[in-house]
């Protein structure tokens, strides 16, 4: 594979990775940094943990999931973050927020015992807990999403929230196989501007080129404008693990028969 | 009845060649008879000791059978690594005659390894005498869950027995030194004391990153992930001091040599396995055989006299190679086998097995917990297989290190691989569950060994 000439340069942050990365959310930064490289796009990853300032720019914010202790561990710190990142995604920052940092970056996340862990707002969603008797939504997942040309995303879901749409809302994608959001709209994840929250882990982006290239370009454009693009280089390993991991999808998960969207 | 209709289930089975039934007989007797744990548990004369943890779980108990068959004891165990309840059941029904006891019950020692999230249900009812703990890593979260409730579990089940059972412990891993303090008899640690043994950086795979407190634990050195010299500056836990310890440790690439002391004792294993997490199975084996009465030195003797359980480091000798495999469930267990391999410093003949059935974990993100990176430069040829061979071989691809060919059925794999192993080398295979026991029973059978459930009797 050629590395085409340098598109430049992005700024990524990689927020509480040491904490949130209970379904090895670190692919996605291996994957960005990898196919970044056979793009001709260079990296410069900061990863920013408890106790550490979010740097003055970024391009693209990448957050992954935790466990309910950990979530809670950062839930204060994020929300006292949550104007700049809430500024950040108005000023068109690409970024991907997984599972429970997908919940973080809703409004709150209201646990089993009642109490409400804040969020902080950038998607117009609310969590709940479970009620007792419900089983978590734990699976193989295949959504199609209209954002961009993304298209087909394949993952892995595990979550016990169920994840509901405010009324300015947009779904990242709809559910053809699995669970997504909770079940019973057909909904996966929310998109606001160039910010994506879902519940794929998997690690997502690696066997999922679409989406992957799609972050890049975002990213690309926030910092060198509009005319910022990528030229789609053909990566064999990931385009076998994603129809792989697709008929995984359609043989094991349930067919989702919902018809909200 | 129970027990009859159980080892017919048991016969039928093997007969029919469908896997070695080693479970479901467990599962027919388990569900003519509840109390069948309970009566058969409480027969063996030397009682009844559990094995638990992420990793190491078959190899300790194979060690400990070792140990106490040395002391005289006849150890009955589900060897197979068959352990949730209706393995367990399968082990108990097949030692027992007809009328439900079991044969030579004075002499011997109900022996169980049991999967973490298993052992809070069947513990009242094993009532151990012994309970060994070997360490709590990230493993299968869409089949355990999270581990915090894994170890919460543990906590709550140990607050509410009745006889307490003597506590092996890890020292150097903090949730599970922890157990201590809800201990209700007494505690023996092991642990590593030779810092030589640390590693330089820390891994990706590092867990509980917390204290019982909240806060964070800190590391002032590891052994794997998030085991090794540990304290928390918000609480004042530390590591305790094992009392089984490695005090000097040297791992070659084909074995390892350590130095152990055990209260007052001594003694230099030669132990035949490679990498610091064989190490600590020895080291809970001998702490095992401690609380069972039985010497270091005889602990000793008996982990040097045996050979390697099933799966686990196990080796071959097959059309001129040797064939070696290794079993890997989840990211710690990873990492510490390409340290292992790495160790021996080599170029490496690799044939990688990823299966994503219920037993390996249908969740195939954990590869990428998993520092394969470090493989890159040390591999000559990589053959990836499985019913996920796509998958990790994008994750080899990510780490700079594509395979030469990517094959999903198993024969064709192995054959492909064995191939391109040149006469007298080694090809090493690392391999999931189901995937080890696949490839493991086709390896077995070219080099013409017997299958596992016959191997395991
Ligand atoms: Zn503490």
């Amino acid at each position: 594979m050629t590395a085409a000439s340098s598109l430049g340069t992005i700024r990524v942050v990689s927020l509480y990775d040491d904490v949130m990365n209970v379904y090895a959310d670190r692919g996605n930064l291996l994957a960005l940094q990898h196919r970044a490289a056979a793009l001709g796009v260079s990296v410069e990853a900061s990863r920013v943990s408890l106790g550490d300032a979010l740097p003055a720019e970024a391009d693209l914010v990448l957050i992954g999931g935790g466990q309910d202790r950990e979530q809670r561990r950062i839930a204060d710190e994020l929300v006292r973050r949550g104007a700049l990142l809430r500024e950040w995604a108005e000023d068109d920052v690409a970024m991907l927020a997984v599972c429970g940092g997908f919940q973080l970056f809703g409004r709150w996340y209201r646990d089993a015992q009642g109490e409400e862990i804040p969020g902080i707002g950038l998607f117009d969603v609310t969590t709940v807990a479970p009620p007792p008797g419900w089983t978590r939504c734990i699976g193989d997942v295949l959504v199609q999403s209209p954002v961009g040309a993304i298209g087909e995303v394949v993952g892995f879901e595990n979550h016990g929230g169920r994840t509901y749409l405010g009324p300015g809302a947009r779904p990242f994608a709809r559910v053809e196989y699995g669970f997504g959001n909770n079940g019973a709209d057909g909904t996966e994840g929310c998109v606001y501007r160039q910010a994506l929250g879902t519940y794929l882990h998997g690690s997502v982006l690696p066997k999922n080129l679409g989406l992957l290239d799609h972050l890049l370009e975002a990213a690309l454009r926030h910092r060198y404008g509009p005319e910022a693009r990528i030229e789609g280089v053909p990566d064999v390993y990931a385009a076998r693990a994603h129809d792989a991991a697709v008929a995984v999808a359609r043989r094991r998960a349930p067919r989702f028969e919902g018809v909200a969207r | 009845m129970a027990l009859l209709a159980g080892r017919a289930a048991g016969e039928a089975t093997r007969r029919l060649g469908r896997g070695g039934g080693t479970a479901l007989p467990g599962l027919v007797a388990r569900t003519l008879a509840p109390g069948l744990v309970e009566s058969l548990a409480a027969q063996p004369g030397h009682g009844v000791v559990t094995v638990t943890g992420t990793n190491g779980k078959t190899t300790t108990t194979h060690l400990i059978a070792a140990i106490a068959d040395r002391a005289g004891m006849t150890p009955l165990t589900n060897r197979t690594g068959s352990n949730l309840e209706r393995g367990l059941v399968t082990a108990l029904v097949d030692a027992a005659g007809a009328d439900g006891r079991i044969h030579d019950a004075a002499t011997s020692l109900g022996l169980f390894e049991v999967d973490e999230a298993a052992l809070p249900p069947l513990f009242a009812r094993l009532r151990p005498r012994v309970a060994v703990f070997l360490n709590l890593f990230r493993d299968q979260l869409d089949r355990y869950g999270e581990i915090d409730s894994v170890a919460a579990g543990w906590s709550r089940m140990l607050a509410v027995i009745g006889t307490a059972p003597v506590l092996i412990l890890n020292a150097d891993d903090p949730s599970i030194a922890a157990l201590a303090e809800v201990a209700g008899g007494e505690v023996i640690t092991f642990g590593v004391e030779d810092r030589s043994a640390a590693l330089p950086e820390a891994e990706h795979a590092s867990d509980a990153r917390f204290c019982a407190c909240g806060a964070r634990v800190r590391h002032e050195a590891v052994t794997m992930g998030h085991v090794g010299w540990w304290h928390c500056d918000a609480c004042g836990r530390t590591r305790p001091t094992p009392q089984v310890a490695a005090r000097r440790v040297t791992l070659s690439a084909e074995s390892s040599t350590v130095e152990v002391a055990s209260g007052d004792d001594a003694a230099t294993l030669r132990l035949p396995a490679v990498g610091l997490y064989s190490v600590y199975n020895a080291l809970a084996a001998i702490a095992a055989g401690r609380a069972l009465g039985v010497s270091l030195a005889d602990s000793v003797a008996a982990i040097e006299a045996t050979g390697p359980a099933f799966g686990r480091q196990e080796r071959f000798t097959v059309d001129g190679r040797t064939v070696r495999i290794w079993l890997a469930k989840n990211p710690a267990g990873l990492n510490e086998i390409v340290r292992a391999l790495l160790s021996a410093n080599r170029s490496l003949h690799l044939l990688a097995f990823l299966n994503d059935g219920i037993q390996d974990g249908q969740d195939v993100s954990w590869v990428y917990d998993a520092d394969l990176e470090r493989f890159a430069g040390h591999v000559e040829r990589l053959t990836c297989a499985g019913t996920r061979a796509d998958d990790l071989a994008l994750r080899f691809h990510i780490a700079g290190r594509a395979p030469e060919e990517t094959i999903t059925g198993t024969d064709a794999a192995l054959d492909a691989a064995l191939g391109a192993t040149p006469a007298g080398g080694t090809l090493d295979i690392v391999a999931t569950y189901t995937a080890m026991i696949d490839v493991r029973e086709v390896v077995a059978a070219r080099a013409g060994e017997r299958a596992y459930w016959e191997a395991a009797r």
